[in-house]
């Protein structure tokens, strides 16, 4: 029971947290943290592919479109005719709810679909045909007029914020912390390990790897339902390739493998490219690109395995912290 | 090597935070620049910050607005609607800024668009040329004209001048300009009693187009319509001389720039296009907008440099009109606005906070791109 009590303390903290703090805080500082939330839950949900399954896949904002595009047309759908659900807070919530799960199951379908086939391949190729369905995604959505097609999707209702970003993304770490320590997780880490003795010991390997892709699909579905109602305005652009490019360095730079790895380096991500903004205001010269790829650099050449490596946040701390973290079952990753 | 690095690391961010906590001084009017400083679009976000600052430098030599100094702050976007939307917010409640001028690209303004108008801070984009950016608040105004003018504009230049009576269509199905100029072009040459031949498309970084081509081709059209990007209509251009293609082209201010010439050499050259500005018009405004912008930069101004300039010039001129700086009463001066004699012509704010305006219709030739005339509303 006690291994529930660290997550329990989190919401409250978070509940805490948004009637507390978030009211004081400036609108600039609140939008980096509701993109740093939607971007731990990208991080996370793409490490159980790539760190965790050791499948590659660049194909992750393709789902994240799927997620924000799907879950903005229901809410606007369900409020153009009745804008009084919108100012009553009940059902604005409940909206939105449905609007995220329908956004992320619709992304986890398209998943399915998309894993069963290409998940037979491996390694590069893999990551090709995942790069393609991106792709293929982003033109569909340029081509569906109902969704604004190149024009972009506007009036968007604003749903999302602190409270719901910030409970996704706890429950995202739940869901994927439990699950990679689960017997069922196990599996998918011995695909990544060695996909043949896995087969041996009895491991349907094509199944652990679609159910993977399809819990990413999910979750970035979620993250994207959120993302879509922040920023009220939705564009094909946002969701090319080189979002998915920017999750997978999260994951990389956080340490494939290592769930606290990827939270960690996608808050630092997103709050690197902001606070090196004054930088080009008294240059006049935009160096915040150069500098942001040279940090990526830099930390690479240092850490090749990411951050955390494999390990986790408190794998660095004392084993009295860890044993806080982790309840009675203590073992070590 | 390791302890460098983490020195490095930290004095980045040591650098970042410190920045943060600067004051403005008393007599400094801030005003923030949107823009595409990196990233694909990052030509045109420079020439537009390139003319805003000649605005504002020569608004501060002049003794700035209300006896204070104007100050520019701009931020980069990388031409991302998300990104944007972060440096709007940030201009706005970090930075205390009293307007906003951009973004070049219409799919990133409507991200701007709605923060600006959330809280109440005038909004000038220059060149956003989609009508529904200005249709998401009072606060939000424009000094270009919209698409379905440009599109009307050579639907009518088509029909009048080059006396076509059918016209086919090639546009950029990514691209949300190139669909509204071309929707807009159809509508108003149908209405003239033209035809369209055939409305083919291409996505923005295709390489290869004479499939498309090539059923314009058998359909024998007077003239092409292709409102894309200079990138990919120097290719097209090229195709389709090489297809034996000879009717001209035309396009609209997309196409402005020094770039279109290097990518379709003399296969552009007989095509036409609309635009905002031409150099050569021999108004003296012009004339003294282009010596300066020469003198600063070295090299001839194109349209979004102008549409800069003149964004930053209505935006002052309305400022030193306006009763106090406070949101409402900006708005409200810079929706008087009225035939303010700009490099662009002279801007006319209309009820929907559009600029109204005329167009001009310039060849592409060797010698550069030669005004040709001008269509009025």
């Amino acid at each position: 029971m006690k291994q529930y009590l660290i997550w329990l303390t989190a919401l409250v903290a978070i509940v805490i947290v948004n009637f507390g703090l978030i009211p004081f805080l400036p609108p600039y500082y609140y939008s980096i943290l509701i993109y740093s939330g939607v971007n731990i839950i990208l991080a996370v949900s793409l490490n159980l592919v790539n760190g965790f399954t050791g499948q590659f896949s660049i194909g992750h904002a393709g789902f994240m479109s799927v997620g924000a595009y799907l879950s903005a047309y229901i809410s606007i759908m369900i409020t153009k005719d009745n804008p009084d659900l919108l100012a009553n807070p009940v059902t604005a919530n409940l909206i939105f709810l449905v609007s995220l799960i329908a956004g992320g199951a619709g992304s986890a379908i398209i998943g399915y679909f998309v894993g069963l086939p290409s998940l037979r391949l491996r390694g590069d190729y893999l990551a090709i045909v995942t790069l393609g369905f991106g792709e293929i995604i982003r033109v569909m959505i340029l081509n569906i007029d109902a969704i604004g097609g190149a024009r972009g999707f506007t009036g968007i209702p604003l749903l999302s914020n602190f409270l719901w970003v910030y409970i996704a993304v706890l429950f995202t770490l739940f869901f994927i912390w439990r699950l990679v320590n689960s017997a069922h997780g196990r599996t998918y880490l011995s695909v990544r390990e060695d996909e043949i003795a896995a087969q041996s010991m009895g491991v349907n390997t094509t199944n652990a790897k679609v159910q993977a892709f399809v819990i990413g699909a999910f979750f970035a579905g979620i993250a994207g339902g959120l993302f879509a109602h922040f920023l009220l305005y939705l564009n094909p652009q946002t969701f090319d390739f080189n979002r998915s490019f920017e999750i997978i360095i999260m994951v990389v730079l956080g340490g494939a493998g290592s769930i606290s790895g990827s939270v960690v380096a996608a808050i630092i991500l997103t709050v690197i490219r902001e606070a090196l903004r004054p930088i080009q205001e008294i240059t006049r010269i935009d160096f915040r690109m150069s500098i942001y790829s040279l940090f990526l650099i830099i930390l690479m050449l240092n850490r090749p395995n990411g951050l955390f490596g494999t390990k986790e946040i408190f794998n660095f701390m004392s084993s009295k912290m860890r044993r806080l973290f982790l309840g009675k079952e203590d073992t070590a990753t | 090597m390791k302890k460098i690095s983490i020195y490095l690391v930290s004095m980045i961010f040591a650098l970042g935070l410190s920045a943060c906590k600067k004051t403005t001084p008393e007599n400094v009017i801030t005003i923030g620049e949107v823009g595409a400083m990196t990233g694909p679009t990052a030509t045109f976000g420079i020439s537009t910050h390139n003319g805003i600052m000649l605005a504002i430098e020569e608004i501060n030599e002049a003794g700035g607005v209300k006896g204070k100094k104007l100050n520019l702050i701009s931020l980069d976007d990388q031409g991302k609607p998300d990104e944007a939307a972060m440096v709007t917010t940030k201009l706005i409640t970090q930075d205390k800024v009293v307007a906003i001028l951009g973004e070049v690209a219409s799919s990133v303004s409507l991200a701007m668009a709605p923060i600006a108008q959330q809280y109440k801070v005038p909004m000038i984009t220059p060149s956003s040329t989609n009508p529904d950016v200005t249709k998401k608040g009072d606060h939000i105004f424009r000094v270009c004209f919209i698409d379905p003018f440009q599109g009307s504009v050579m639907a009518k230049f088509a029909h009048e001048t080059l006396k076509a009576k059918s016209v086919a269509i090639l546009r950029d199905i990514k691209n949300d300009y190139s669909m509204g100029l071309s929707n807009f072009f159809v509508d108003k040459f149908n209405s003239l009693g033209g035809k369209i031949a055939v409305e083919q498309s291409y996505s923005a970084g295709d390489i290869d187009f004479k499939s498309q081509l090539t059923s314009i081709r058998a359909k024998k059209p007077d003239a092409i319509y292709v409102p894309g990007y200079y990138t990919d209509v120097g290719l097209i251009a090229r195709q389709a001389r090489e297809l034996g293609i000879t009717v001209p082209l035309m396009g609209g201010d997309g196409w402005d720039s020094p770039k279109l010439k290097e990518i379709g050499g003399t296969a552009v050259n007989g095509s036409y296009f609309s635009n905002h500005y031409s150099a050569e018009n021999q108004d003296p405004k012009v004339q003294e907008f282009l010596a300066k912008y020469k003198a600063k930069y070295g090299s001839t101004p194109d349209a979004l440099a102008a549409m800069g300039y003149d964004a930053a010039r209505v935006l002052a001129e309305a400022m030193e009109r306006a009763p106090s700086l406070a949101s409402n009463d900006l708005r409200d001066a810079i929706a008087a606005t009225k035939d303010f004699s700009g490099v662009t012509g002279n801007i006319t704010i209309d009820q929907d906070r559009n600029a109204v305006k005329a167009a001009v219709v310039l060849k592409v030739t060797d010698d550069g791109f030669k005004y040709q005339s001008t269509v009025n509303p």
